[in-house]
C-alpha cells in the first residue's frame, strides 16, 4: 500500500503570534442527500458522533464532525484511516435513499490558522465578514480565498480550519502565510 | 459592487462570489420548434436598461444557481429568488413597482 501524506508535508510555521499548521491527514467523506432525512441523520451520528450541522456550520470536534456544505450536502470529519469504512457504513445506513458518499481525504488541503490578528489575516483574502462578533465559534463558510475556493470554519480555540482542494493547498498556506507577515491591519 | 443574497445559504454574496448566468425565464425551444421560436430561445434577449431578471449561480459558496432582480443601471438589487420559480415571486414584483411604476419585463409587469 501506498505511503499517504498530506500536501503540505506537514509544514507549521509561527508568525508573529500567529500560527499556520497543516492538520496533516484526515478523513473526510462528502456526502449528498435529504438533509432532513431520518436515514441521513443516522448515517451522520453512526460515523461522526455528530448530529447534522445547521445552516453554515460545523461541528467538528478532534477530527470527527460534520460541516453544512449546501442545502444537499455535508462535509463529514472521521479518522483517515476510519474513512472507507465510514463510506461503507453510510452506503448501508441509507441504501434504502437516494444519496451519493465518497471518500475525498486524498483530495483536500487541510490546515489551520490560531493566534491573535486570525481572522484579520483570514479578511485580506476572502469576501466574508470575519468580525468576532459576527464571524462566531462554528460558524462555516464557504468562499474563496485569494484566487481558490475555499472552505473554514471557526473552532472553539479560536482557530480557523481551512479545506481546500488538494492542488491548491500549497497556494493556500502560502498566501495564508504572507498575508500573517504583513501583520494586523487594526481594522477590526 | 454588487451583493446578491443567495436564497438557499443565506450569504450576502459578494459579486466575487458569484457568476453570471444571464437572463432568467427563458423559455426552451428544442426539437420540432420552429425557426422563430428557436432563434428567439438562442439569441433574443431583453436586455433593457432598467429592471432584469438574471440567472446567478454561488459559484465559491454553495454552488447552487438562483434568480435575481436587478436594475441594469442602478444595480439596485430589488430580491433574489429560487432557480425553480417560472416567474418573480410577487413580493419582488411590488417591490419593483414601488420603484419603477408601470414596468415591463418580457411577460412580467
Ligand atoms: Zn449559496
Amino acid at each position: 500500500m501506498s505511503n499517504a501524506v498530506t500536501p503540505l508535508g506537514g509544514a507549521k510555521t509561527n508568525i508573529g503570534g500567529l500560527t499556520l499548521e497543516d492538520m496533516g491527514l484526515q478523513g473526510m467523506i462528502s456526502l449528498r442527500g435529504d438533509l432532513s432525512s431520518k436515514a441521513l441523520a443516522k448515517a451522520v451520528k453512526a460515523v461522526t458522533g455528530q448530529g447534522v450541522p445547521e445552516l453554515r456550520t460545523a461541528n467538528v470536534m478532534g477530527g470527527k464532525g460534520a460541516a453544512w456544505m449546501s442545502p444537499d450536502e455535508l462535509l463529514l470529519f472521521v479518522p483517515y484511516a476510519e474513512a472507507d469504512a465510514a463510506v461503507a457504513t453510510i452506503s448501508e445506513t441509507m441504501k434504502a435513499e437516494h444519496h451519493l458518499a465518497v471518500n475525498v481525504s486524498d483530495a483536500r488541503g487541510f490546515m489551520r490558522l490560531s493566534g491573535a490578528g486570525a481572522h484579520e489575516v483570514m479578511s485580506k483574502n476572502a469576501p466574508v465578514d470575519f468580525h468576532k462578533d459576527v464571524f462566531t465559534a462554528g460558524m462555516f463558510r464557504r468562499s474563496r480565498l485569494g484566487q481558490v475556493a475555499a472552505a473554514f470554519w471557526l473552532d472553539a480555540e479560536g482557530g480557523f480550519n481551512v479545506v481546500c482542494f488538494r492542488s491548491v493547498a500549497d497556494y493556500v498556506y502560502r498566501l495564508l502565510e504572507v498575508s500573517a507577515e504583513a501583520g494586523a491591519v487594526d481594522a477590526l | 459592487m454588487l451583493t446578491l443574497q443567495c436564497p438557499y445559504c443565506g450569504v450576502d454574496a459578494e459579486e466575487t462570489e458569484l457568476q453570471g448566468g444571464g437572463e432568467a425565464h427563458l423559455k426552451r425551444f428544442g426539437p420540432g420548434s420552429n425557426d422563430d421560436d428557436f432563434e428567439g430561445y438562442l439569441f433574443l434577449r431583453e436586455n433593457q436598461k432598467g429592471i432584469h431578471f438574471e440567472r446567478w449561480r454561488h459559484a465559491y459558496g454553495c454552488g447552487k444557481w438562483f434568480l435575481a432582480a436587478r436594475h441594469t443601471n442602478t444595480l439596485e438589487v430589488f430580491g433574489t429568488y429560487p432557480a425553480q420559480s417560472t416567474e418573480p415571486p410577487q413580493h419582488i414584483k411590488d417591490a419593483i413597482s414601488a420603484k419603477l411604476p408601470g414596468w415591463k419585463w418580457g411577460n412580467f409587469s
